[in-house]
């Protein structure tokens, strides 16, 4: 039996080789998921046991269940999901691109854009009395917006005759410490508790989402996950290296340039719903490569559903561990991704 | 290279030291509360005790000795770092070192309930040095060995780390932040000379170490082959500019909070100055470094008068675009 297999569809017109093996795994993912998903969605300050979790999900449950997971548990733990899922995708574009394993939206500076932006959005649409002049709702508009323009930013500082992967870092990397600079000085000059609030958002936490957040959040990730998906040749050929993807006939600069957009509206979405959940994007694709390997078309669905498993379980371990306190999920995705990306990093060493 | 000969450097020197003594002057003068030079002559020889007496002794002075002790470290920490690492983006900054002493701190309050400040320093130097052997061991694993980029990146990657666990630590403790905020954006006001004192050793040693030291940077900068074939135990040195460069920038952050940017700026100014001949630019840097930082905390204080800009986010401010210029040139232009 060979290692793939082969679908042709639409008369050959379009065919896709799949890996077996990471299908397998891909498949096994999604039920870890699944199950993450029912019990993250049965705890909490009312247990609600996971069958009934899933007569609830097909529209069969009692009323008080109903209530309780449609209209607080279900969004929360979609954005948890989606935001995972999205972040994940987003570093494994960015390693492959940068083709280095340590590259992520948040040494890239995009992560800190949003953050700055958001913590600017509180201090300019502030009065006297320190209250907000404008809706709370906007809070994402100016965290994708940072996102994107720091983004660009970094693109453009990075251009010469080109952009090389290592301009890129190193002006993401310069660009991103201004960012935290930035971020700092607004919260010392604005009051406290505004500064604490802006604190618990640049950790990252899905608290507090609504239906009308999964409702923007959803169709945005699922439509880039999807043309992420299809870029994953262009990746494949990219992490080459520059001269073997020119002698292929690559346009590595177009391409490059569409990896990047792709990953920014991933981050962009994701910062935007659930601020800076840091990690996700270094440890997902490092997970993914090790079980299925570095092809990007087996890599990224992999390392999605595992950022998706991620962002869940910390949220889960937030909102459950010290009830009635609240921990933002992004403290867990430090705390735990952190230590277990250094033992990766050593163990490749010694591999 | 500006100053070509022996006599020209000394006085090149000689000039940065009066404009040294000059920015120290104009930071005890210059601020919020109006004050005169006379004043600041009779705080010190005719203390009477006065609103503006009081101000220049326990606030000014200890401010403007504090700035120049870690300018003069950070800038000295950078050149160090620049040269063992043969990275031209080097700095304690960057390279996580003082995400890793200020998470230490941090944590020093919130788990340990540390409140002495030999404490405190000691937990610095202990993140500062955590953070600094993983960015060098990261950064040397795999095939081609140590890189500037993957040393750059590890930097980076560890900054983030420690930056998300101090953030983590603050979310849990709101009350922490608002004692600590201030701090964490770097910044040399409202320091005790106390706080300077108890580190004054370390730093002490740090600069006398990295005097004596520079003749043996020139022989390393040939390149370890090199060094090797010429009899410099490349080993024992590369040890001693990593204790000196994690006991000036643990201090430093010890004082200051992470303060960015002085270490990446001042030696490349400092390198063409006076050349890259190490036994002038490590007492340059000191002096640049000392006279960067004093100027970026003078202006911090008129930019938004009559509320203060943290020095670090001035110092970011300057420094991004020279970062940016550097990164853009490249790692093998000199």
């Amino acid at each position: 039996m060979s290692k793939y297999k082969n679908f042709r569809l639409l008369g050959g017109k379009f065919s896709v080789l799949v890996d077996r093996k990471a299908s397998f795994i891909f498949i096994i993912l999604v039920l870890i998921a699944f199950v993450v998903f029912t019990i993250s969605t049965g705890s909490g300050e009312m247990k609600i046991n996971p069958l009934t979790v899933v007569k609830v999900l097909f529209g069969a449950g009692p009323e008080m269940e109903t209530l309780v997971i449609t209209s607080f548990r279900l969004p929360r733990i979609i954005v948890a999901l989606i935001v995972g899922m999205s972040l994940a995708v987003a570093g494994g574009i960015l390693q492959g691109m940068i083709r280095n394993p340590l590259a992520s939206p948040d040494v890239l500076g995009i992560t800190g854009g949003a953050a700055a932006a958001v913590v600017g959005f509180l201090a300019i649409f502030s009065d006297k009395n320190h209250s907000l002049t404008v809706s709370i709702a906007w809070l994402p508009l100016a965290a994708f917006i940072g996102a994107g323009v720091v983004a660009f930013l970094v693109y453009f500082l990075a251009w010469k005759n080109g952009v090389s992967p290592i301009r890129l870092v190193l002006i993401g990397i310069g660009i991103s410490t201004l960012m935290q600079a930035l971020t700092t000085f607004l919260m010392v000059s604005g009051p406290i508790y505004q500064a604490s609030q802006a604190n618990i958002w640049i950790t990252g936490t899905v608290y507090g989402s609504n239906w009308q957040n999964v409702a923007i959040l959803v169709p945005w990730a699922v439509i880039f996950l999807i043309i992420a998906l299809i870029a994953a040749r262009i990746l494949n050929i990219q992490e080459l290296g520059d001269d073997v993807a020119t002698g292929l006939g690559e346009k590595v600069q177009k391409h490059r340039f569409i990896l990047l957009m792709i990953s920014t509206a991933l981050i962009g979405g994701s910062v935007a719903f659930a601020g800076g959940i840091g990690f996700v994007g270094l440890m997902a694709p490092h997970m993914a490569r090790r079980l299925v390997g570095s092809s990007f078309g087996a890599l990224l669905p992999t390392s999605a559903m595992l950022g998706g498993i991620l962002v869940m379980l910390a949220d889960l371990i937030g909102r459950t561990m010290f009830s009635p306190l609240e921990v933002p999920a992004g403290v867990f995705t430090a705390g735990i991704g952190a230590p277990y990306f250094i033992y990766l990093l050593f163990k490749t060493r010694n591999a | 290279m500006l100053l070509k000969n022996t006599s020209l450097k000394w006085a090149g020197f000689l000039i940065a030291i009066i404009v040294m003594l000059f920015l120290m002057g104009a930071s005890i003068v210059f601020g919020y509360t109006d004050t005169t030079l006379q004043m600041a002559i009779d705080a010190f020889t005719n203390n009477n005790g006065s609103n503006e007496h009081i101000i220049i002794e326990t606030v000014r002075l200890p401010r403007a000795l504090i700035a120049s002790a870690v300018g003069a470290s950070l800038a000295i920490a950078g050149a160090l770092m620049q040269t063992l690492t043969k990275n031209p983006l080097a700095a304690p900054g960057i390279f996580g070192i003082n995400a890793g002493a200020g998470f230490a701190v941090v944590a020093a309050i919130t788990l340990f309930n540390v409140n002495n400040m030999q404490g405190f320093n000691a937990l610095a130097f202990l993140g500062a040095a955590v953070a600094a052997i993983s960015v060098y061991a990261i950064g040397s694993f795999g095939r081609e060995g140590m890189t500037p980029m993957k040393l750059t990146l590890a930097g980076a990657a560890i900054s983030a780390m420690f930056a998300s666990f101090t953030q983590g630590l603050l979310v849990l403790d709101e009350a922490l932040l608002d004692q600590v905020l201030f701090w964490l954006a770097g910044s040399v006001s409202g320091r005790k000379l106390e706080t300077l004192i108890s580190v004054l050793p370390y730093i002490g040693i740090g600069w006398v170490g990295a005097l004596f030291i520079s003749g043996k940077m020139n022989i390393l900068a040939m390149g370890e082959d090199v060094a090797k074939g010429l009899g410099l135990n490349t080993g024992f040195i590369k040890i001693a500019i990593g204790v000196i460069v994690i006991l000036l920038a643990g201090a430093s952050v010890a004082v200051a909070g992470p303060i960015g940017f002085v270490g990446i700026v001042v030696p490349h100014l400092t390198r063409s100055i006076v050349g890259i001949d190490h036994r002038w630019v490590i007492p340059f840097a000191g002096v640049l470094g000392a006279i960067l930082l004093l100027a970026a905390d003078i202006a911090a204080r008129y930019l938004l008068m009559p509320s203060e800009v943290p020095v670090g986010v001035m110092t970011a401010i300057i420094g991004t675009p020279f970062f940016i210029y550097i990164a853009r040139r490249g790692f093998n232009a000199r």
